[in-house]
């Protein structure tokens, strides 16, 4: 790996964790349940993002099935919530 | 020959793979920064999915330039993360927009009547 891409990696997971902190701020602020919802929403997007990268880092295909996981799971939990805010049960 | 590149890729793949992460990464932190900053629940839920697609897709390309070249075949299984994406974000969006409308309207806040 040579330095250009070695640096621009590790510039890449400084910028998806400081989304990744917003996000968090975001979640724990958020005025009302549904900022919350929308926080979570976009830490697993930034936290799955961080995933891809990391394959990359290490060159590795095992770090696509937790990002797939991933993506897979947070769009079932937070369809989920929002389905629970907007009609007070998740199943009717 | 190994059937896998071991060591440094050629330049043109590693400056693609550097400049398609680092965009990709920027656009994740720019939408997620709006996500702090905008003042309304309404332009709030705008930001992220600047992540959700311009970012999910460059990280994508970087993922499939790389890996594609180190492999000597097209690499796409990384391109299926960004369609599910694609085809869930905008999903759960409206349904978190029409719950926020709902609850705006049973606390009598000005939005538009259902």
């Amino acid at each position: 790996m040579t330095p250009i891409l070695f640096w621009a990696l590790k510039l890449a997971l400084l910028l998806l964790a400081v989304a990744m902190l917003c996000a968090l701020a975001r979640l724990l602020i958020g005025p009302t349940a549904q900022d919350r919802v929308m926080g979570l929403d976009c830490l697993y997007i930034n936290g799955m993002l961080m995933m891809l990268v990391l394959g990359i880092v290490y060159a590795s295909n095992v770090y696509f099935e937790a990002a797939m996981l991933i993506a897979l799971f947070g769009f079932v939990g937070s369809t989920a919530i929002a389905k629970f805010l907007l009609r007070g049960e998740v199943i009717e | 020959m190994n059937d896998f590149i071991n060591g440094p890729l050629p330049l043109w793949a590693e400056i693609l793979t550097a400049l398609f992460a680092v965009l990709g990464a920027a656009f994740a932190a720019i939408g997620s920064f709006g996500l702090v900053r905008l003042p309304t629940f309404f332009s709030r839920i705008h930001a992220p999915t600047l992540g959700a697609t311009l970012g999910v897709w460059c990280i994508t390309l970087a993922t499939i330039v790389y890996f594609s070249v180190q492999g000597f075949s097209l690499f796409l299984h990384a391109a299926l993360i960004a369609l599910f994406v694609a085809l869930t974000a905008p999903v759960t969006t409206i349904f978190l927009m029409r719950a926020a409308l709902f609850r705006e309207r049973q606390k009598g806040g000005a939005v538009p009547p259902g």
